[in-house]
Formats: structure tokens, sequence, C-alpha cells
């Protein structure tokens, strides 16, 4: 069954601390040629029946993201594409 | 029900985001209801993220800018005493209370910072050193009525002196009941 996956990120005006601190622990790895990290979630629905676009968006909206600090997208994505599915 | 304070803590685990989940509990609809009817409503901490994630308080809470759990004694000035729950201090009356979060950081864009400045409705303000990081020193707000008012630090640890820094955080709560005991029946 083909899943939703709603990407949620933080707005780009936003201070991402945690990403920032993730890059400033890079060159401890010996990486040096990134610029910035932001981190952001991803969550994967699955709905009983087929999958639906719109109401996900309105999960995303009313619950998923808070649309005063976060920007989210949605799109489709095959069982096998999900985390879940990787070994 | 008189009034109600959304205490801190850490509700559904703090989940998703800080109060994301906790705005939908059962009693949340009660709350808000009674809240836009003038009902007053003071949230600490958890408390101020849930007001902010159920839309009775503009902007949102996030984490410290420098990562860090803070815990310290803290000196706030109150900005606004025209709310519910701050009508028993005087302007720019300094007070310490402890702060204690990790998602204390409120944000929210310049506009709505501009608005809450023009309509006096930031309530405190961190004095002596910035905690989380929030913008423009915000401790605390208050909606367009007065009625519902947002706190990151704790006035509920300021009541006696064994166990609170000072007895300054009382005046919250003085202020509610004279808030109620004023207030028209």
């Amino acid at each position: 069954m083909p899943r939703v996956v709603v990407d949620v990120m933080l707005k780009p005006e936003i201070l991402d601390p945690q990403g920032q601190a993730v890059a400033n622990a890079l060159p401890r790895l010996g990486v040096s040629d990134v610029a910035s990290v932001r981190i952001g979630r991803r969550i994967e629905i699955e709905f009983t029946g087929e999958p639906d676009l719109d109401r996900a968006r309105e999960i995303a909206d009313k619950l998923l993201a808070n649309p005063v600090i976060e920007d989210f997208t949605v799109h489709l994505v095959d069982a096998d594409e999900t985390a879940g599915a990787h070994s | 029900m008189d009034a109600v304070v959304l205490p801190g803590g850490f509700s559904y685990g703090d989940y998703l985001r800080c109060g994301a989940i906790a705005r939908f509990a059962p009693v949340m609809e009660t709350v808000v209801e009674a809240a836009r009817g003038g009902m007053p409503v003071l949230g600490i901490c958890n408390g101020f993220q849930i007001l902010c994630e159920a839309h009775l308080l503009p902007g949102a809470l996030t984490r410290n800018q420098h990562l860090h759990f803070r815990n310290r004694d803290q000196v706030l000035r109150i900005e606004t005493t025209g709310t519910a729950w701050t009508n028993t201090f005087q302007s720019g009356q300094e007070v310490l209370v402890p702060v204690k979060n990790g998602e204390g950081c409120y944000v929210a864009d310049a506009a709505t910072l501009d608005r809450l400045e023009a309509e006096g409705r930031v309530v405190a303000r961190y004095v002596g050193g910035n905690p989380n990081g929030s913008q423009r020193d915000i401790a605390a707000i208050t909606n367009e009525a007065g009625n519902v008012v947002g706190i990151m630090p704790h006035p509920e640890h300021a009541v006696e002196a064994l166990t609170g820094p000072s007895l300054d955080g009382l005046g919250f709560f003085t202020s509610v009941l004279k808030h109620l005991v004023g207030a028209p029946a």
C-alpha cells in the first residue's frame, strides 16, 4: 500500500540550533566543505483505505507542523520506498 | 470554573512539538472556549507552549538557542499590569523567579512582535541575561483581552521562602484573585 510522506522543515528564517550544532561537529569528522545543516522531520502515514493527499495536508496543517515556525510538503511513495522497508 | 492554570511539565512526552498533542486533549476544548469568553488562563512553561499551539497566544516556543536546558533564578521585568495575572505589580517592577526549560525560546514574525509591543502585550522580559534566546527578551505575553497569559519562567516556584528564591511569584496569583473579586458577576 502506498504511503503519504510528510516532510516538515523549520522555515528558513527560523534559527535551527540543532542543525548548527551538527554543522559545527562536522569538522571533527574531517568534513570541511559543508556550509550549513538544517534538521527537519519526516512522517509516514498509512491510511486504512486509499492514500489521501488532501487529508494528509489537513493533518499536517493541524498537527504535524506548526505553521508559525514550520513549512511542510506531502508526497506519495510506494511501500518499498519507505524508511521501514529499507534493510 | 473561575480560572485555569496550565502548569509546566512534559505533557505527552513533548512528542512532535512541546504542547502540540496536549492542545488536542479533551479538556482543551472547554479551556479554549472559556478563555475566548474571558475566563483567566495562565500557561506556565509547558502550559505556555500549549497556549501557543492552541492559538490562544501568537508565536511559538522553540529549542533554546544554546541547546542547553537552563535552570536558574531569573530576574524579570513586569512590562504590563493590565492583565488578569499581573494587576497587583507595578509597571517596570523587577521580580525574581526560577526559569527551567529546554524549549523556551520565544519566536514570532516581526509583524507579530511589533504588534505585541505596540499593544502592550509583552507581559514580562528577561533582565540580566536572556536564558534561551527568546526574541526581544520576551518571557511572557498576553492575548488582546488580557485574560490569557503565557509565561516561560515559574512564578509558582517563588511563593514561599523554604522552596523559592523570593515570594515574587505570589503576585500572579493575588492578581487573578483581585481580578475575580473585582469582576462583574
